[in-house]
């Protein structure tokens, strides 16, 4: 998904508003962030959901909120490791094209029987082009399933009867996949693979969805959502492991600016805030000791050169401009949470991954890198008679206006005919420059979706259209990418992303930037919570500290 | 009276219907669209997602849907606001009945608490003319002005919400809504107005305490107390009434300032996030709610024009 925390974060002028809100360290008396005897938790998550139909969210603010609402073929423990959910157990035919997976009895919020049918049912919802789903090219590797979503062009859509997923019997459902796919487990706990009530959706449609009708499989049910205001989630008493859920009550603040998530839990509104202003970090260990919480993500900011015009249509130019950013001191000084410069692109930590792809240049110091940038673009042809001009274009909010300074300050250091003109604006503008190839250099951020380095390769192959956005073209790395597809061997699969990962280091479409970590501010006594690197905390797991 | 009404009532179309336009072709201007986001979509999923709500269309041709509905129904003068661009689960109407009453309460209360106390100091202001009072009132009102909500809410909350721990500083009770949750926003909200209300007050108390009318209520020998609160306020009020429609209309239509910093579900904070993210539904919805408000706040002037003052009657 893309860094979608900071796509809605407010106007720049709100983060002067956010700031003089901090002046009044407010609290509202009686709500308790984290009430023991109420068994209730508050938690200042990061944004309003645009939908809570697991087949329409898009971002971890939702995936916080309908993650603690349904359970798929398989879930995540505290560590996000997946494990058995729905699907008590699961088989895998020898040519691993085809996943059998045996259900537990459960049933929805209703005491409805939740089984087979109601996946495949949701499967096929998904994949069908009427419900204009976003994410559902995640399922790709189950039969048929792009065909049905996303025909070839010229081709006819596939009925999505035709997806290779069957409810054998209730408690028994058949996946077949189009390739090999030794990360299903991890997909399969992702949202867009969630089963829905069929019965209910039956009913009422797209309407499901509402307070009023919805029904759960998982641990809490929705009982109230008021627009940029609050979501309220309670047990439900008829989830399977229910005797083992100890907290009764979620309540969900949309809270766009980052340093009023801080100030909720200052306040003791919020017993978690989903993140915090990094640049507060010692104050807000100091003043919430045993609050902060910052782990590994699954996150990499990086700058796109855009291949399609001069000048970074010369490889020789993305080495040099790549080469001379200080990526070390931006990691350090603007952000503070210990986040790692990056000098490759897949983030450190990634599931079945252990890569040793770097720049050829990593080890050396930026004086030597900087001299050598200007040897390259001489070589490119520029120099005093023929300098060289380029925009570099940033979002405007959060941190990235700060990081473009930096990186403005390196490459104007090139040599004096290098000049680097800002160009900062809304989120929205910004992506949709981006895609219209309407930028030289700009910056951007991913953050994985599931915890495989697929996930994060697939981003410049050549068929990923207009999201490529340095409109990078090698049909040596989208061969690469294909074969992985097909490996079935796990340590022969990363060596070819490992190649695909060096090509793309060499090649230089994007400049890598830094690893960003999560951050999160959790009161000491809720037990149950652990970092991990994809960021993603249930509540079913948290309990109470005495 | 009644023949104003409706006769403005009826010029009230045409003009929403052209606001309505100015709004759209403005929203269609800004760069970007609802479904620009970072991760692309699918081509196909795109397309069937602009085709769903029109945006494929020329712009006309969007404006005429948006207004007048397709085949399968909607449209404005059906009275359907459309779905959400953005928040794909619900619709304009309900995203606005969410917000509406407490943008309209804390509108409404800090309109008659501005006008209370506004009106209060104004008149005493101009009957102290150039004394001690007046020139307290209107240092008052000068800060009032020139202090904006940003400032003063979190001072309030520090002061009343923490410190003096009188009112709750901020949000309401989890999902419970109440009176007391909406006071310190209220008094935030009703400063600047409070500020404008009694220099407007002031200004033409003072005239009319010089008009002819007053003099003759006065030759007449006529209490001071009645000179005042029969014959000079109501003449007196009338720049305060023109001002009071707009400016009521303006405040119930949302403030994003108050509803951020105090942390309430209104719509002024659902108008802001909206635009950001071209949810021109929405957006348009906020619009036309806050273009009634305000023509509907301009009738009610008027017609309490013609009660005070009655040479608009014969006019």
């Amino acid at each position: 998904m893309p860094i979608s925390t900071n796509r809605r974060t407010l106007l720049t002028g709100a983060a002067g508003l956010g700031a003089a809100a901090s002046l009044g360290a407010c609290a509202n008396a009686r709500v308790v962030g984290f009430d023991k005897s109420r068994k209730s938790l508050d938690i200042a998550n990061s944004s309003e959901p645009l939908s809570l139909d697991p087949h329409k969210a898009t971002g971890s603010w939702e995936n916080n909120i309908i993650g603690n609402m349904f359970i798929g073929l398989t879930t995540e423990d505290a560590n996000s490791e997946p494990i058995p959910g729905m699907a008590e157990r699961w088989e895998v035919s020898e040519d691993l094209l085809t996943w059998t997976f045996y259900l537990r009895r459960a049933s929805w919020s209703d005491g409805e029987a939740c089984d087979a049918h109601d996946f495949a049912f949701a499967m096929r919802r998904i994949l069908s082009p009427e419900t204009l789903s976003q994410y559902a090219s995640f399922l790709y590797p189950i039969k048929n399933a792009e065909l049905i979503h996303n025909p070839p062009e010229g081709t006819a859509a596939l009925s999505p009867d035709e997806l290779g997923v069957t409810a054998i019997d209730d408690l028994t459902l058949e996946i077949r996949l189009e390739h090999p796919a030794p990360y299903l487990p991890q997909l399969l706990k992702h949202y867009t693979a969630y089963p829905i009530p069929k019965h209910v959706y039956e009913r009422v449609g797209d309407e499901w969805v509402k307070p009023a009708n919805i029904q759960v499989n998982g641990p809490y049910k929705l009982t109230r959502w008021w627009s940029n205001y609050i979501i309220h989630l309670e047990k439900n008493p008829r989830f399977y492991d229910a005797e083992n859920v100890e907290l009764e009550h979620l309540y969900f603040y949309p809270q766009n600016d980052v340093q009023a998530a801080a100030r909720r839990v200052l306040s003791g509104e919020a017993g978690w805030a989903t993140r915090f202003p990094s640049n507060q970090v010692e104050v807000l260990r100091r003043d919430l000791p045993g609050y902060v919480r910052v782990s590994p993500y699954l996150t990499v900011n990086y700058f796109s050169f855009n291949m399609t015009r001069p000048p970074f249509n010369d490889v020789r130019v993305r080495q040099a401009i790549s080469m001379a950013y200080d990526r070390d001191f931006v990691a350090s000084q603007i952000y503070r949470t210990g986040e790692q410069p990056a000098y490759k692109f897949i983030p450190p930590g990634v599931y079945n991954y252990a890569t040793t792809a770097r720049y050829p240049w990593a080890g050396q110091p930026l004086e030597e890198r900087k001299r050598e940038a200007e040897r390259l673009l001489r070589e490119a042809g520029y120099g005093p008679n023929n300098p060289l001009r380029f925009a570099f274009s940033h979002r405007n909010t959060s941190d990235n206006p700060r990081v473009a300074v930096v990186a403005q300050n390196d490459w104007n250091a090139i040599a004096p005919w290098v000049t680097v003109e800002l160009r900062g604006v809304e989120n929205q503008v910004h992506y949709a420059n981006l895609r219209a190839k309407n930028f030289d250099c700009g910056d951007g951020g991913w953050i994985g979706d599931y915890n495989d380095a697929k996930n994060f390769l697939y981003l410049f192959e050549s068929r990923t259209g207009a999201q490529n956005y340095p409109g990078y073209n090698n049909p040596i790395y989208d061969q690469l990418i294909r074969d992985s597809d097909v490996e079935r061997d796990d340590a022969r699969r990363a060596q070819l992303m490992l190649q695909a990962e060096e090509l793309l280091l060499r090649e230089a479409p994007i400049c890598c930037s830094v690893f960003i970590n999560s951050t999160n501010l959790v009161h000491p006594d809720i037990s149950g919570y652990e970092d991990n690197i994809e960021d993603i905390h249930r509540a079913r797991w948290f309990g109470i500290r005495a | 009276m009644l023949a104003l009404a409706v006769r403005r009532i009826l010029v009230a179309i045409p003009t929403l219907l052209a606001i309505v336009a100015a709004a759209f072709l403005l929203m269609k201007a800004a760069p970007g669209g609802p479904f620009t986001l970072e991760r692309q979509l699918p081509p196909e999923i795109e397309q069937r997602m602009q085709a769903k709500f029109g945006l494929d269309l020329p712009v006309g041709e969007q404006l005429a849907r948006y207004i007048f509905g397709s085949d399968e129904g909607g449209g404005l003068i059906r009275g359907d606001f459309g779905p959400s661009m953005t928040y794909k689960d619900k619709n304009v109407i309900e995203i606005i009945a969410e917000g509406a009453p407490t943008s309209a309460l804390l509108g409404l209360g800090a309109m008659a608490l501005a006008l209370l106390v506004g009106g209060g100091l104004g008149v005493m202001a101009a009957l102290r003319q150039n004394k001690i009072q007046d020139y307290a009132v209107m240092a008052l009102a000068i800060a009032g002005v020139c202090l904006p909500p940003l400032v003063v809410g979190p001072v309030m909350q520090l002061l009343f919400g923490v410190q003096l721990g009188w009112f709750p500083s901020q949000g309401l009770y989890r999902d419970e809504f109440g009176l007391a949750y909406l006071i310190l926003p209220i008094v935030t909200l009703s400063l600047p107005l409070i500020a404008i209300v009694s220099r407007l007050m002031r200004a033409s108390m003072i005239e009319a305490m010089r008009s002819n009318a007053i003099r003759t209520a006065r030759a007449k020998g006529l209490p001071e107390a009645q000179v005042i609160w029969r014959h000079a306020l109501p003449i007196a009020i009338l720049p305060v009434v023109s001002y009071v429609g707009p400016a009521l209309a303006g405040v119930m239509a949302g403030s994003f300032v108050i509803e951020t910093v105090y942390q309430l579900p209104g719509i002024g904070k659902q108008f802001v996030y909206a635009a950001q993210q071209r949810d021109y539904t929405l957006v348009m919805g906020v619009v036309l709610i806050y273009s009634f408000l305000i023509i509907l706040m301009n009738l009610a002037a008027d017609l309490m024009y013609r009660v005070l003052d009655p040479r608009t009657r014969t006019a």
